[in-house]
């Protein structure tokens, strides 16, 4: 069974239809990247999978039970695009409330605390307000107040744009290995290059899905050498775009 | 709603604070301040007798007001509402974790605002000390369920501040303290029937003045305690799982 099955899902903000119609799967134990140009509908679709999104028709399936249920909130890890934890808080302040509200028992929220701070690689800076880290550091947190309670499923909107490219491949590599634990990860990316991390790409492009591919079928598929010119390929029909 | 979740979510609230020593030593420091100076502005004549006791229900009403919905505020701009709805937290959970919190907060103030105008500024009323105090804390209580209610509305910090001119300054006009209520025009007598700072302050008049009118007193803050109940449950029935 899929982790994430959505079905002609139509989503309207401010008057303008977002997504108009739109169906795509995600497969379980795998990560998926969510590639797509600023605007074209990635954070409203990561928003309705994990039910904080008003939706106008259509379903989302999540895990097999509807997108948003009570039963899926400790199954379901989301990070917003924007870090998402309190600043006037330690990181394993921040941690332990998340961890808490997940559902861990009391008697195991420290070593969970631990375990992720172990992840995210900020054992070293666990007693640090978050106002006093750095970018990176920031996103990490945001990202570790998901990765508490070991979710099934992490919804991770942009989680790696903005960082240095050493931190960026930490976190892919995270990625995959806690993909390899059994989790599902569906990861949002403006850029085109994070194609190459992914096991599975759904390319988005003006609310609708263009591709559904590995990358290699992809390419192979459109005759392109990278993410970009492939996306480039499927969005602007032949004639169109400018010579190379 | 689960107490579990609400005492965590309050003990978060307080770790925050804590965290902002300014912010406690604001808290604690300016209602006394401001109770020591209406005493001076009033040294011998018998004028701090008479308002004393009904400003020493607004100070902490303020400056609770302002303080509970800038922080309400900053968690809905923050992107941690957004996750926390996701999560298994109850509306009900994060409104009365901020209320305990803040509710917690306020009493300390109101009563150490009220013990400084009691024994150090030497105010001066006809009912019991430990009434006034309970009135004191109440007040504060009321200006927290109000700043939780109305922060749902304000999508700006600029928008919260003007709360306080907006609909906290016209429960201060017709409350009683610059003309007494059944003195105003009658459409705005009724107003003033609606509105909770009335019966707080009615309660801090009838304290300054009678002696034997305890359980009148208690009558006014059966109500007062009634509208903060209802304002905290408006606050989080305004509260949305799935925004647009």
């Amino acid at each position: 069974m899929d982790a994430i099955v959505v079905d002609r899902l139509r989503v309207v903000r401010g008057g303008r239809e977002v997504l108009p119609g739109l169906s795509l799967r995600v497969p379980r134990r795998a990560v998926v990247g969510l590639l797509g140009p600023s605007g074209c509908g990635k954070s409203t679709l990561m928003r309705s999978i994990v039910g904080v999104q008003r939706t106008h028709g259509g379903t989302v399936d999540v895990l097999g039970l509807p997108a948003g249920t009570r039963a899926l909130r400790d199954r379901v890890g989301y990070v917003t695009q924007s870090p998402s934890v309190y600043v006037d808080l330690t990181v394993a302040e921040n941690l332990a409330y998340f961890a808490a509200v997940t559902g861990v028992p009391r008697g195991r929220v420290h070593e969970e605390v631990d375990r992720v701070l172990e992840l995210v690689d900020l054992t070293g800076h666990r007693s640090a307000r978050v106002s006093r880290l750095s970018g990176g550091q920031f996103s990490r947190v945001s990202l570790g107040a998901a990765l508490v309670g070991t979710p099934e499923l992490l919804v991770l909107d942009e989680p790696t744009v903005g960082l240095d490219p050493v931190l960026r491949r930490d976190l892919w590599n995270l990625f995959h290995r806690l993909a390899e634990g059994g989790a599902t990860l569906l990861v949002s990316s403006h850029v085109m290059d994070e194609a190459v991390r992914c096991d599975r790409l759904l390319l988005m492009h003006e609310g609708r899905l263009v591709a559904d591919d590995p990358l290699p079928a992809l390419l192979e598929r459109t005759g392109a050498t990278d993410a970009e010119g492939a996306f480039l390929r499927l969005v602007e029909p032949a004639g169109t775009g400018v010579a190379p | 709603m689960s107490p579990r979740l609400t005492l965590l979510t309050a003990g978060r609230v307080l770790r925050q604070v804590r965290h902002d020593p300014r912010t406690l030593a604001l808290l604690v420091v300016v209602p006394c301040v401001l109770m020591g100076l209406l005493a001076w502005i009033y040294a011998d004549t018998p004028v701090f007798d008479t308002i004393g006791a009904p400003l020493l229900g607004l100070f902490p009403f303020l400056v609770m007001f302002l303080v509970t919905s800038i922080t309400t505020l900053r968690e809905r701009q923050s992107g941690t509402l957004e996750r926390l709805l996701s999560l298994p937290l109850g509306k009900s959970d994060l409104v009365a974790g901020y209320a305990v919190a803040f509710g917690a907060l306020a009493a300390v103030q109101a009563l150490l605002a009220g013990a400084f105008a009691l024994y150090v500024v030497d105010l001066n009323v006809a009912g019991p000390a430990w009434l006034l105090l309970v009135v004191a804390v109440v007040d504060a209580v009321l200006g927290t369920a109000l700043g939780l209610f109305l922060s749902a509305f304000a999508a700006t910090e600029f928008q919260a501040v003007q709360f306080l001119p907006a609909f906290v300054l016209p429960q201060f006009l017709l409350c009683g303290l610059l003309v007494p209520r059944d003195r105003l025009p009658r459409a705005l007598e009724l107003a003033s029937d609606v509105m909770p700072l009335s019966y707080a302050v009615d309660a801090m008049r009838t304290i300054t003045t009678d002696a034997g009118a305890t359980a009148d007193v208690l009558r006014d803050m059966g109500v007062v305690l009634l509208f903060a109940v209802a304002l905290i449950a408006a606050g989080s029935a305004t509260l949305r799982r799935r925004t647009a």
